[in-house]
């Protein structure tokens, strides 16, 4: 029998070394990926424009609805909460700002990122995974066909498009949303509202929304993939994946979100 | 073994295999010749599947060299060893052709991945593999609309595609029934004779091994038990060979004490 003090060394060890593993096995996958996106299309290898425009399809066109009514109803909710705090001041028109910013800066982009992690990040890792277990993913490096080319380069073009095209989407929807609900319960003139956004919202706060929903595309197809490629059993793992994916791109998006925030904050 | 020898198209040397810890395939050496149908033999889990994913390159060896046409494989870099696999088609034991497509385009994949055919010659030529594996009129099914059998075959045209110098078949006929196997042996002989590729099958199903075979390759516990031409195989006097052969099970004779600890666990 170990002595506790052994144990308590080896299961820290093991965490590390398997750690230090998945950390390898993400970077190489990153490593990848940026190559047969950015550099070898240059050298001759093209991507697959089919599937990507598919890809942009199932990602960008079908999260339409979706994206539009979750945007729309957070407008509603955001302008409620701040009349609730400027009615006190009878500043009802700053409604307008509020809502502007805080969607284009921060809510499109996040909720839109969130979103798309629950459909397609969920959805690359299971196609993926399950391409994986049923050897799909050996079949195309034997007939000389790079994986990381054939799936996960349309993929990320496809988020690199259409994550910041549902975020100009969701931020129209939501400043849609706070504009009807003040026009009909706030009794706030739909032009007035109009004009005030405009003049509330810098270029700015929409172009850091944008490079934030950028990122968050690129998070959101690197971890969908990595899980996916993880899988080395059966179709329980890719249920396992499936999961992690969703769980960790939420995650590493909130994470990403801090870190822009801060960046944006101090340097525009 | 006389290396270098040009009537060989892949030679194995001393390769060690190992998943983890555990060595898998120990130090094995055999070569496979050209223009003949191979078979590799073995019980279930001895390490067939595992040495031929290290001939297509998914695997790399812990040591040991793998030639093909004189080409050291092993030491290859992925551009390097893309060039080797374009002249190999390999059937998966679960033909593992990709879901999300047709027929037609799995068939068409490696030729559109490869080459700068227009998209009608592809086509035509699409259907000429189709036709030649019997399954003719079956380019708009999904590979999920298939039968077993018919996916293998599917996958064969596959393999077939970029008429590789090379074909690799792991378990062709496991899971099918007798008529349906024996008609892909058939087909496995006659790519053979029309031409003239190196096949190199994977198997255990004895019939199979009698139909299509020119040279055995036997592997046991991970090493090489036989390599020969199937008449040597079938006149060979090797307790092991004899028991596979004839299909007898493997009697391990415990004593009553051994088994008692077995089944107790110490
Ligand atoms: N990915 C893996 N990780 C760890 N061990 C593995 C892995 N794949 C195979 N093995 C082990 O290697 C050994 C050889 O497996 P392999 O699949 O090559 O057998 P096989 O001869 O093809 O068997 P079968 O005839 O049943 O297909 C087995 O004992 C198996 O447990
Ligand atoms: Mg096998």
């Amino acid at each position: 029998m170990p002595s506790t003090a052994e144990s308590v060394f080896g299961f820290i060890g093991r965490r590390a070394v398997s750690l230090l593993k998945n950390v390898h096995d993400a970077s190489r996958l990153i490593n990848n990926t940026f190559y047969w996106t950015f550099v070898s299309p240059f050298k001759g290898k093209p991507v697959r424009i089919r599937a990507t425009v598919s890809e942009m399809v199932k990602t960008g066109y079908n999260s339409v609805p979706i994206v539009a009514v979750i945007s729309f109803f957070v407008g509603i909710i955001l302008a409620l909460q701040a009349a609730y705090q400027l009615r006190k001041f009878g500043a009802l028109i700053y409604v307008a700002n509020l809502v502007g910013v805080s969607i284009t800066r921060e809510l499109g982009p996040i909720l839109t990122a969130i979103i798309v992690a629950g459909r397609s990040g969920s959805a690359f890792a299971a196609e993926i995974g399950s391409m994986k277990a049923a050897e799909e993913v050996d079949a195309l490096v034997s007939m000389g066909i790079n994986p990381v080319r054939f799936l996960v380069t349309p993929k990320l073009i496809a988020l690199m498009i259409m994550l910041p095209a549902l975020t100009i989407f969701s931020d129209l929807v939501g400043i849609f949303g706070g504009l009807l609900l003040s026009n009909m319960l706030l009794d706030i003139n739909a032009v007035n509202y109009f004009q005030q956004t405009i003049n509330s919202l810098l270029v700015k706060d929409i172009l850091t929304g944008l490079v934030k929903a950028w990122a968050f595309g690129v998070v959101i197809t690197i971890v969908g993939s990595y899980q996916g490629f993880k899988v080395e059993g059966g179709a329980e793992e890719v249920g396992k994946r499936t999961t992690a994916s969703v769980v960790a791109s939420i995650f590493l998006v909130i994470v990403f979100d801090l870190f822009f925030t801060t960046l944006f904050y101090y340097f525009t | 073994m006389k290396m270098g020898n040009m009537d060989n198209s892949i030679e194995v040397t001393d390769l060690v295999t190992q998943y983890g810890d555990r060595v898998v395939l120990k130090k094995i050496s055999f070569a496979i010749p050209r223009g003949k149908n191979t078979v590799i033999l073995g019980g279930s889990g001895c390490g067939k599947s595992t040495l031929l994913k290290h001939l297509i390159g998914l695997l790399k060896p812990t040591s040991g060299k793998i030639l093909i046409n004189g080409k050291d494989t092993t030491v290859m870099n992925e551009d390097e060893f893309n060039e080797v696999r374009k002249r190999m088609g390999v059937l998966f034991q679960g033909a593992a052709l990709l879901n999300s497509m047709t027929l037609e385009e799995n068939v068409a994949l490696p030729m559109r991945e490869h080459t700068k055919l227009e998209d009608s010659t592809i086509q035509i030529m699409v259907r000429m593999k189709l036709d030649l594996v019997g399954l003719s009129g079956f380019g708009k099914f999904y590979p999920s609309q298939l039968s077993g059998g018919m996916k293998k075959r599917a996958g064969i045209a596959r393999a077939m595609a970029l008429d590789p110098e090379f074909l690799f078949f792991d378990e062709p006929s496991a899971g099918l029934d007798p008529v349906t196997a024996a008609g892909l042996d058939e087909l496995i002989v006659n790519l053979r004779n029309v031409f003239k590729m190196t096949i190199v099958v994977v198997t255990h199903e004895l019939p199979s091994v009698f139909m299509i075979a020119d040279c055995v390759i036997m592997l046991d516990r991970g090493e090489v038990l036989f390599a020969g031409s199937l008449e040597e195989l079938k006149a060979s006097g090797n307790e092991r060979i004899r028991m596979f052969l004839e299909r007898r099970p493997e009697t391990e004779t415990y004593s009553p004490e051994d088994y008692f600890r077995f089944i107790a666990g110490n």
